[in-house]
């Protein structure tokens, strides 16, 4: 069968932002604008390949991939590939058209920095190992593009690498992750050592395929734990780390640090994703039951299914308790994450990957919102010095409410509702347990709860920032007032917000049970126009029961937050006033962080002293002695040549010169002298010769 | 052991000790040519007449004399330090002969000399003599002959004073 | 003590004064003075041997002697004439300046 000339080239989506990074590398501070030109260009160019690509596989929903050997270990061959499902295709318009609309963003909102260039060059090369992660057939390329996204991230987390919270965040992200990729990297090793090979699919052979996965499947391992199991819940540690799930989620709030298109794109819409997007893609290995009981459910999926429910409740009640805007909104996307993986666990791809998409674009367009408030408060982040903002800033304003609403889940309007009530209708009839269910409506409640609280500071209410002059009258249009007063930003970013705002609302119709497309689409099957499905299956209850949910927790936000603004930000919030305490403790992130400082961080650094003494006094005591010992020997070698030798030789040199002085004081020239020696010696002779007779 | 000849011996020996011993140099020079007669009174002892009387002429009357000539010559000339002084130079030479005539005595002492009888005198007259010059010592007499003219001159070209050269 | 052995003692005491007084004495003429006894010692001993010893009938000795004599005396002249020629150079006898004086 002839393969297409889209899936053919496939592979041009992700290099064209890559050499548009390389490129970028090489320009200098001043080029900018043909950096921020490259990378939209290179980026549009993959939005188009993206669409067409999307198309084809509307046309043909099926598996097409392309495979080719890379690297000779031996006998054996390790091959690489792409492919073009319909997943993939769906994620890589929604990552190419997020990804443009971020770009275009940036350029408004980095205008002042004067290290434009690099951010650009930075976004490219995010945006192409991400393109090359979502088209990859072999679990190995997908590492590799998640290694260099993970890259990316540190690089653009510490983008501002002179501030030393930066550089600590990004470090704190890198190696969080790390612990994470170090799960996978073992999976991954696992299965290729089981499987002989790490392609997803290879017309039979991959191993997502039939063959291997019966294979992993009667394998059992410790506990009874089957191979596939096992294997599964390792690859789900990388996800853990990327996306930012409970333990390791406490790298998100704090890559905050990061400029705010960054946070958008990276940690809100795309990399974060990752992680999802990888469940999605071992889906098979994960959903596997053990050969042992066949009727049973995967461990694996239970697994994700509870650290999701946990994740979404725990991020939900920090996020309740937070001041700086960003932070906020950095807790609310750990737990939609945990959203997404219960829905991955409960209820299969198109679940989960519904969330994600419907996800990408209204916490986008929170992030951006967010981005545009501070660059309209000349970088004030804490909301509890903002206030009133809806008058100076209405576009945003509007947009801003648009995506809260949409993650709220507000009902039959926005994304969020649909894709939302997808997860709770999937997660109420799980038949292993009605946790993740009971967590997750908690969860929708807070959130709309701590969303309607960040508004209510940040929207409402008198502005409390003080430097503040009279109000000009506000102006829609860009940014050449005087930079005293709030302002509204420039077109270059609020025409992304309105165009996310606008996806935020539609995208919910592609999802509703009325007409399932993406859920089709996704598996392949056709979804019709059935009115009928939204009466089915205790769907209407399901959503009134939502529907009061996100009615109580707005209601409540208002009643707290809305009606009573506090007047001055030193005012302390009104939870706090209640329960001090509980407060406290939330904002501190329950703590997570330090408890890791304690137990991780304390016996790192000692192991690590420890090492160092090692290898300064053992591994170094060695060389150390023996040169030590070679110098002492060179030093007595130096000392015996220099006080034996030396010496002696000069000594006898010396008393050779004095007795050669002695000597020649007999030469004095007095012959008198000489006669005396003649006689003496005539004495001697005589004295010899007569006793020589004598004898 | 006679006693002329103990007391020949005495005188010789006084007098070469004088002569090595004083202080002044005519003192010496006399005292030299008082050794000389002593010796030349040995050999008339020992039965060598001529060579006794020989000894008188030359020795006595030309060496000393001239010996005395020269010292006289050379007055103004530094004036000896004392013969015995405490240097140990000149100790070592008084050791060095010390040692000499010990080892010469000790020779002599274990010599068949001790043990050689008297012998009568010999007879040597002038006539024996001049025979013996002119016929069996004949080369030795013309070479000392020439020896003594060869002498004579250089002697006189040595000590001539030097005629001061065109100026 | 026989007459020969008397006879060479009193020459080996002549000797050792004539030695003594040339190696010690500062003065050139005195070196000259004990030069001359010494030569006499020697001349002493010959004829002592000559007259205790066999074949005097030879003259060996005597002879030997007489021509000692002259060269004594021929070497006296010449070595006196030596001494008054230096002594016109340097105005001094003593052996120790002239030692210094010529290096």
């Amino acid at each position: 069968m002839a393969i297409a000339w889209i899936v053919r080239y496939l592979w041009v989506i992700p290099t064209l932002p890559l050499l548009a990074a390389g490129i970028s590398a090489l320009l200098k501070q001043g080029q900018r604008r043909f950096a921020a030109v490259l990378a939209i260009a290179s980026m549009s160019l993959s939005f188009v390949l993206a669409m067409v690509a999307f198309g084809h596989a509307l046309l043909h929903p099926e598996r097409v991939f392309v495979n080719f050997p890379w690297m000779q270990f031996g006998s054996e061959w390790v091959k690489l590939g792409w492919m073009l499902d319909p997943l993939a295709a769906v994620m890589l318009v929604m990552v190419t058209f997020v990804g443009l609309l971020i770009f275009i963003y940036s350029v408004g909102y980095m205008h002042h920095d004067e290290n434009f260039t690099r951010f650009f060059c930075f976004l490219s090369l995010f945006a192409g190992a991400m393109l090359g992660l979502l088209i990859a057939n072999s679990l190995l390329l997908l590492f590799m593009c998640w290694e260099v996204v993970g890259l990316t991230s540190y690089l653009l987390i510490g983008f501002w690498y002179e501030r030393p919270a930066a550089a600590a965040a990004a470090k704190k992200a890198f190696i969080v992750t790390r612990i994470g990729d170090l799960g996978l990297l073992l999976g991954m090793v696992w299965l290729y050592g089981q499987t002989g090979t790490l392609l997803f699919y290879d017309h039979g052979a991959g191993c997502m395929e039939h063959a291997a996965l019966s294979l992993l499947a009667t394998q059992t391992v410790y506990f009874g734990m089957a191979a596939s199991t096992g294997i599964a819940l390792l690859i789900f540690c990388g996800a853990v780390g990327k996306s930012g799930q409970l333990p390791l989620h406490v790298w998100l709030p704090d890559a905050m640090e990061g400029p705010t298109p960054v946070s958008a794109l990276i940690h809100a819409a795309t990399m974060v994703a990752a992680g999802v997007y990888l469940v999605a893609r071992v889906y098979p290995l994960m959903s596997v039951p053990p050969a042992a009981s066949p009727g049973a459910p995967s461990a694996a999926l239970e697994v994700v299914a509870w650290i999701g429910a946990l994740t979404a409740v725990f991020a939900a009640l920090v996020a309740v308790a937070q001041d700086d805007i960003k932070r906020i909104l950095a807790y609310s996307t750990v737990s939609q994450l945990g959203y997404m993986m219960i829905g991955l666990g409960v209820g299969g791809v198109a679940v989960g990957i519904f969330h994600l998409i419907a996800h990408a674009f209204f916490k986008a367009l929170l992030f951006l919102g967010a981005g545009s408030v501070i660059h309209g408060c000349m970088g004030e982040q804490d909301i509890r010095e903002m206030g009133g903002l809806r008058k100076w800033m209405p576009v945003t304003f509007v947009t801003y409410a648009v995506g809260a609403l949409a993650l709220c889940g507000f009902p039959l309007f926005f994304s969020g509702f649909w894709s939302k009530d997808a997860i709770l209708h999937a997660a109420y009839g799980w038949n292993i347990s009605r946790g993740p269910f009971y967590l997750g409506a908690i969860g929708a409640l807070l959130t709309a709860f701590y969303m309607t609280r960040q508004v209510c500071y940040v929207f409402f209410g008198t502005r409390r920032k003080d430097a503040v002059p009279d109000p000009i009258a506000p102006s829609e249009a860009a940014a050449s007032d005087p930079l005293e007063a709030a302002h509204e930003s420039p077109t270059t970013m609020t025409a992304p917000l309105a165009l996310l705002a606008l996806f935020a609302v539609l995208l919910g119709f592609i999802g509703t049970p009325a007409w399932p497309w993406l859920q089709g689409f996704l598996e392949m099957r056709h979804a019709s126009w059935d009115f009928r499905q939204l009466a089915e299956d205790g769907l209407p209850q399901l959503m009134l029961a939502s529907s009061l949910l996100v009615f109580a927790g707005l209601g409540l936000g208002w009643w707290i937050y809305g009606r009573r603004p506090i007047k001055h930000a030193a005012d302390p919030d009104a939870l706090e006033r209640l329960q001090p305490a509980i407060f406290h403790a939330l904002h501190q992130g329950l703590y997570v962080d330090q408890l890791y400082a304690l137990t991780i961080q304390r016996p790192a650094w000692w192991a690590a002293c420890f090492a160092n003494w090692l290898e300064q006094w053992v591994w170094n005591g060695i060389p150390l002695a023996l040169s030590a010992m070679v110098k002492g020997l060179g030093w007595i070698d130096f000392s015996l040549d220099r006080w034996v030798v030396n010496k002696g030789f000069d000594e006898g040199c010396d008393s050779v010169a004095g007795s050669g002085r002695l000597l020649s004081r007999l030469q004095d020239g007095s012959i008198q002298n000489y006669l005396r020696l003649v006689g003496a010696a005539l004495a001697v002779l005589a004295l010899f010769l007569l006793l020589g007779r004598r004898g | 052991m006679s006693a002329p000849f103990l007391i020949l011996a005495a005188v010789t020996l006084i007098g070469a000790c004088a002569a090595m011993l004083f202080r002044g140099l005519v003192h010496c020079a006399l005292a030299l040519a008082v050794a000389f007669a002593g010796i030349g009174a040995l050999y008339l002892n020992l039965g060598a007449q001529f060579l006794g009387l020989a000894q008188l002429l030359v020795y006595v009357g030309a060496i000393a004399v001239l010996i005395v000539f020269v010292v006289l010559l050379t007055r103004g000339g530094d004036s000896d330090s004392p013969p015995l002084s405490p240097a140990p130079r000149q100790f070592t030479g008084i050791l060095v002969a010390g040692a000499i005539f010990a080892i010469l005595a000790w020779a002599i002492f274990h010599s068949f000399a001790i043990h050689t009888p008297g012998m009568p005198v010999p007879q040597a007259t002038i006539r024996q003599l001049g025979v013996a010059l002119m016929e069996s010592y004949a080369l030795p007499l013309e070479v000392i002959g020439l020896m003594l003219t060869a002498a004579l001159i250089g002697a006189v070209l040595v000590a001539m004073k030097e005629k001061p050269g065109p100026q | 003590m026989t007459p020969l052995a008397g006879c060479l003692l009193a020459s080996s005491m002549l000797f050792a004064v004539g030695l003594a007084g040339a190696l010690t004495r500062r003065n050139a003429i005195l070196v000259l003075v004990g030069i001359e006894l010494m030569l006499n010692a020697a001349n002493l001993n010959f004829v002592a041997f000559w007259r205790f010893g066999p074949h005097s009938g030879a003259l060996t000795g005597m002879v030997f002697v007489l021509f000692s004599i002259g060269v004594a005396a021929a070497e006296a002249a010449v070595g006196l004439a030596l001494i008054l020629a230096v002594y016109r150079h340097t105005k001094t006898t003593d052996l120790r300046q002239l030692i210094r004086r010529r290096g």
